[in-house]
């Protein structure tokens, strides 16, 4: 089966949706929008299978080894005879499971959004908006060429903004979509210098030859990559490094992560197909993608580890004091993509390829299942109790039974409990840690109990606790295209994980044995329930322990409450420096000095020509005096002078 | 096709103008003519490829040539290449929507789209001319009427900007003409001189000579883009001139100054190009930071475009200093981009300004509640501004960034990364605008009776945005009309290298 005959619709499908809704929507199919969406998307994930399906068990295996595909490549813009933005399909085995991954969980928030968004005026709009992120983030997964995955880059950030500024008439979503722009628009500042970098050595932009020159030992490109630097490290570390600054943004890695609590201001199927599931896992893929350039430089590794794993414990300790439970929800997400980066980093420079790989793509794929979940779950709440907050929540299991299971399994399945998805691919990542570093398994375990503890924290609260006193107005459990995609998503939570991955996606294309070891799931099992004991010993019935802890930790609360107070850092960076040292200054000049100095010029010519315009003053009394005077000046200066 | 008909016909329409009266003649005559050019220039395109297909291999085809002042071999010279014909195709778009903003201009109509179809006989002269002399005297056609359409139509404080920016191109055009004068006096190899552009490229002028005649071309040019330091008149006098005048002036105008700083200045003078470019590179540096950063500050809609073209432009020349082939090409990109992208944000601005009778961004707030149409078109433009891929402004920054990035050299690359980090500056105004006049609650109650945008200015934006979209979309195509004059100009470099 050749793939190019029909690859192209599956990011067009719901281009198309975009496009008609867009321009037509408003008017014409004002109640139909969602229907429309949710058939593209339809048609977009039953190809996506069918792909899936070919690539995986049919033809996409050459021996033993899965082939990377190029299923066409268009030249959009040229810079050069080598270098070229080309606009092509890449299959291989992430790409072809991020297919899955995106337009699956993508089908999921379309039907969900059918009962979630309702009513809602600019309901149209919406669903062109998703249809357009949908659309950006097949075209990132599926980029052959290093600038046609920047350009999709940047239209999943637009289409996160305009998602984010879904509500336009509030303030807060404004403020957050502009600072979700803001703070990845500045990541990706480095990521286009690391193309920038890269192209100019590897003299290519696309993918495949760009990692098979630059990895060749003896290519000329390969030695000039790794012998050029700057400040005292080669240009490769400065590529590489920029890219991952880049997908960093993205992904809301420590110190970039500032702006994913606040996009939960969007709708929320919107957070859980964007900023949990697809786009905020693009830097990870980002890094898989590139990743024999990243194996490399061992500094480059250092590096993802070291983000990556800070980014995992930060936000798990933070998640652990948050009340709004998007927030929670959000700084979970950030954790979890902690883990997958440094599982990525963990792998050594020039070494054997160990299982890091798989396990970090392993994690993005169950993660997509019960994260979404998860924030779906949150929706259902939120539509029932029309609040974000904890205090407003309590005893709904009652109430919302399918959602009160749902929500239970996804907790399990993040908290990493057997059998559910979450235990295997976190117990890959962490055998991963445990075999090359000591101190990030360390952080990673101490991290697994903090995730059961702050993920029952959360259930506890809005199902258990205190009983439920809801208003009168309240609609019950949703409809069933609200409850169908939580069936849905929970069966894959516990399904997705006995899926043998490692014979499916790895580092070079060939199946990964995989040795479970029961004896190695102990302690992450034991930390695991141990947080969801905790949890449950503090919030399952209404009391005061969570008070005393607070007052106990009283300083350090306060800090992981306030988020270490790195928001405020930021702020004072860019008003105070920004706006203040830089911005305000250069107005000034420039209207004061710069076009002073252009005024001055002006008013000089003006006040020169007042002095010398009384001498033409029309009285011809005057012009004889000069005439004359002139005359005399001639005269003696030929009879005195001209000698 | 004869490319006199370019200048007849606008000639013509502008002379039809004035006989008739009232406003809807005058109007109907003034979007007929303005259509007809964009199908003019069309079927200039059209056989322009025709002939490009046919084997001609000249660098310009279409060639008039009339002998005009004989005695000092001054000729009417026109022809174009692909850069040309980009140019125009740019002018016909910013002039049929320039033309359907001004749809209810009241005041003096009939002297408004007079002077308004004239001033684009003037830009089409310009970008025809390859005769120093005639390129001069269209360069002056396209100044004197805009000191009129800010003066007369202007807003604000119009007597001190149309004096302004009249005084300061003046100026430009003063240190052009020394410029055009030095060429012509030193093109003399064989006992005569010319002014013909075609004839001087293939003279060597001595680098002496060079050396001194390049900075006055250069810059006189150069303030016509906004060169830092000479950007000075592009804020007053864009937010002084009525909307279609502020679309004229950055959407074309500024672009007469890029086109000749690269016809003229680089192409004749190459060594001197060369010798010059890491000075020019450090002010169109300084330009484009600058420029965002003092945007970030404006608080009126028209200030924050103005000084975001200013920042914008500096691209068009940071592109043309660095003296590669894909810099250039970036350069002239730009220059088409820039031109859509800030006429539709000033055709744009003018429309929410008719309505609310304000552009301070603190006074504005929840438009897209209010009109639809025109606060999507905002955000369009916005984005576009910012450099988001799909529309054009990335194509023709990415292009430059690119190009600048083959240029070795660590000044060259600072200045690159200086230039790819305005873009995240870009998005910071940009947003803020959009933030707070687009988005966010309805600001005044009043708002809420305002119509959303009529035929006229859809039809304005619509033509705009169909531009930008082309570009976007498919660079390709642009790409490959302009890039064998590039390479044309780039052949001229390399071999005054050696």
């Amino acid at each position: 089966m050749n793939y190019s005959s029909y690859i192209a619709l599956i990011p067009l499908l719901p281009l198309a949706g975009f496009v008609l809704l867009g321009l037509f929507g408003r008017k014409y199919f004002k109640s139909a929008a969602g229907i429309i969406g949710t058939l593209l998307l339809l048609g977009s994930a039953l190809l996506s299978l069918y792909t899936a399906y070919q690539y995986f068990l049919v033809n996409g295996k050459t021996g033993d080894t899965y082939q990377t595909i190029t299923a066409f490549k268009y030249t959009w813009l040229s810079f050069s005879d080598k270098v070229s933005i080309d606009m092509g399909v890449l299959l291989d085995p992430i790409s072809v499971m991020m297919l899955v991954v995106v337009t699956f969980v993508s089908l999921m928030v379309h039907i969900f959004s059918l009962g979630y968004m309702k009513g809602e005026e600019r309901f149209a709009t919406y669903y062109a908006f998703l249809g357009l992120f949908t659309f950006s983030m097949l075209g990132l997964v599926l980029s052959s060429n290093l600038f046609q995955i920047y350009m999709f880059w940047e239209l999943v950030g637009v289409s996160s903004f305009l998602l984010i500024g879904y509500y336009f008439d509030r303030p807060s979503a404004v403020a957050a979509s502009k600072k979700a722009f803001i703070v990845t628009r500045f990541a990706d500042l480095g990521f286009l210098i690391g193309i920038l970098v890269l192209a100019f050595y590897g003299e290519t932009l696309d993918f495949q030859t760009l990692l098979h020159t630059l990895t060749t030992q003896q290519s000329a490109q390969h030695v000039a990559v790794v012998t050029a630097s700057f400040a005292g490290v080669t240009a490769l570390t400065w590529g590489v490094t920029l890219l991952f600054m880049g997908g960093a943004g993205k992904s809301a890695m420590f110190p970039l992560h500032i702006w994913l609590p606040d996009a939960m201001e969007g709708p929320t199927p919107v957070s859980a197909l964007i900023h949990a599931a697809t786009m905020v896992v693009a830097g990870v893929y980002l890094v898989a993608r590139m990743f024999p350039l990243f194996a490399m430089s061992q500094s480059a590794l250092d590096v993802v580890t070291v983000v990556g794993a800070s980014s995992a414990v930060i936000a798990a300790i933070i998640a652990c004091t948050q009340t709004d439970i998007k927030r929670v929800l959000a700084y979970s997400t950030m954790s979890q993509i902690g883990f997958m980066m440094f599982s990525l980093g963990l792998i050594k420079a020039h070494g054997t390829y160990s299982v890091g790989y798989t396990a970090s793509m392993f994690h993005l794929f169950t993660h997509a299942f019960f994260k979404s979940l998860l924030f779906l779950g949150a929706g259902s709440v939120i539509h029932m109790v029309h609040s974000n907050e904890m205090k407003d929540m309590g005893g709904l299991r009652k109430y919302m039974p399918i959602t009160h299971i749902t929500f239970l399994i996804a907790c399990l399945a993040i908290a990493g409990i057997w059998p559910f998805a979450g235990f295997f691919s976190k117990e890959e990542i962490l055998l991963t840690a445990y075999q090359s570093n000591k101190i990030v398994y360390g952080i990673a375990l101490l991290t697994s109990g903090l995730t059961a503890f702050y993920m029952f924290r959360l259930y506890f609260s809005i199902f258990w606790n205190k009983e439920a006193h809801l208003h009168g107005d309240s609609h019950g459990e949703g409809t069933w295209s609200m409850k169908l995609p939580l069936l849905i998503l929970a069966v894959c939570s516990i399904a997705a994980g006995l899926i043998p991955f490692g014979s499916y996606v790895s580092i070079n294309g060939k199946e990964l044995e995989s040795h479970m070891d029961l004896s190695f799931s102990i302690a992450p099992l034991a930390m695991g329930i141990g947080g969801i004991l905790l949890a449950m010993w503090m919030y399952r019935k209404e009391n005061n322990k969570p008070q005393q802890v607070a007052t106990t930790l009283n300083g350090f609360y306060k800090a992981a409450y306030g988020k270490f107070y790195i928001d405020d850092l930021y702020l004072f960076v860019t008003k105070k420096v920004v706006f203040n040292l830089i911005g305000r200054p250069a107005a000034w000049v420039d209207r004061n000095i710069v076009d002073g100095l252009m005024n001055g010029i002006a008013n000089a010519t003006a006040t020169v020509s007042n002095w010398i315009k009384g001498v033409q003053s029309g009285k011809v009394q005057n012009y004889t005096l000069y005439f004359f005077g002139g005359v005399v000046a001639l005269a003696v200066v030929f009879i005195y002078l001209w000698k | 096709m004869n490319l006199l008909i370019l200048l007849i016909a606008p000639l013509v329409t502008a002379l039809a103008i004035l006989p008739v009266k009232g406003l809807k003649q005058v109007r109907a005559i003034a979007l007929a003519g303005s259509l007809l050019q964009l199908g003019l220039t069309f079927a200039t395109l059209m056989s322009f490829l025709s002939e490009r297909s046919s084997g001609k291999t000249n660098e310009f085809l279409l060639e008039q040539n009339f002998a005009w002042y004989r005695d000092l071999n001054i000729n009417f010279h026109l022809g174009v290449d692909g850069i040309s014909i980009a140019m125009m195709l740019l002018t016909a778009f910013v002039v049929v929507a320039g033309v359907l903003v001004s749809w209810k201009m009241e005041k003096m109509s009939k002297e408004f789209f007079f002077l308004l179809i004239f001033l684009s006989m003037g830009a089409y002269g310009f970008f025809m001319a390859l005769d120093l002399f005639t390129l001069f005297f269209f360069l002056e056609v396209a100044v004197i009427p805009k000191f009129l359409l800010i003066g007369i139509w202007g807003s604000g404080k119009k007597e001190y900007s149309a004096m302004k920016l009249a005084l300061m191109l003046m100026a430009g055009s003063a240190l052009v003409l020394v410029g055009l004068t030095g060429l012509y006096f030193y093109s003399d190899f064989h006992g005569t001189r010319t002014f013909d552009i075609v004839e001087i490229s293939s003279r060597n002028i001595p680098l002496g000579v060079q050396q001194i005649l390049f900075p006055f071309t250069f810059i006189g040019f150069g303030i016509f883009t906004a060169l830092f330091p000479f950007h000075t008149w592009v804020p007053d006098g864009h937010s002084s001139a009525p909307t279609a005048a502020s679309m004229f002036l950055a959407g074309i105008s500024m672009k007469l100054g890029g086109y000749g700083c690269l016809r003229v200045a680089t192409w004749l003078m190459p060594q001197a190009a060369q010798e010059y470019s890491t000075i020019i590179i450090v002010l169109a540096s300084i330009g484009i930071l600058y420029g965002a950063f003092a945007t970030m500050m404006q608080t009126d809609l028209k200030y924050i475009n103005a000084y975001s073209s200013v920042s914008h432009t500096s691209f068009v020349i940071l592109g043309i200093a660095m003296l590669t082939k894909t810099a250039i090409n970036g350069a002239v990109l730009q220059m088409i981009s820039h031109g859509l992208m800030t006429a539709l944000f000033f055709a744009v601005i003018g429309m929410i300004y008719e309505r609310t009778h304000t552009r301070e961004v603190a006074k504005l707030g929840g438009l897209l509640k209010v009109m639809p149409f025109i606060s999507t078109v905002f955000v369009i433009a916005g984005l576009c501004s910012l450099g988001l891929p799909g529309f054009s402004g990335f194509v023709a920054e990415m292009t430059v960034f690119m190009g600048s990035w083959e240029r070795i050299g660590l000044l060259y690359r600072i200045a690159t990364i200086a230039g790819a980090a305005s873009i995240v500056v870009t998005a910071v105004y940009i947003l803020r605008a959009t933030g707070k006049s687009i988005m966010g609650p309805v600001a005044n109650q009043e708002f809420n009776g305002f119509s959303d945008a009529a035929w006229n200015e859809k039809l304005a934006a619509i033509v705009l945005v169909a531009g930008i979209l082309i570009m976007g979309l498919a660079p390709f195509l642009l790409k490959d009309l302009i890039n064998p004059g590039t390479e044309e100009i780039m052949q001229k470099i390399v071999s005054s290298i050696k």
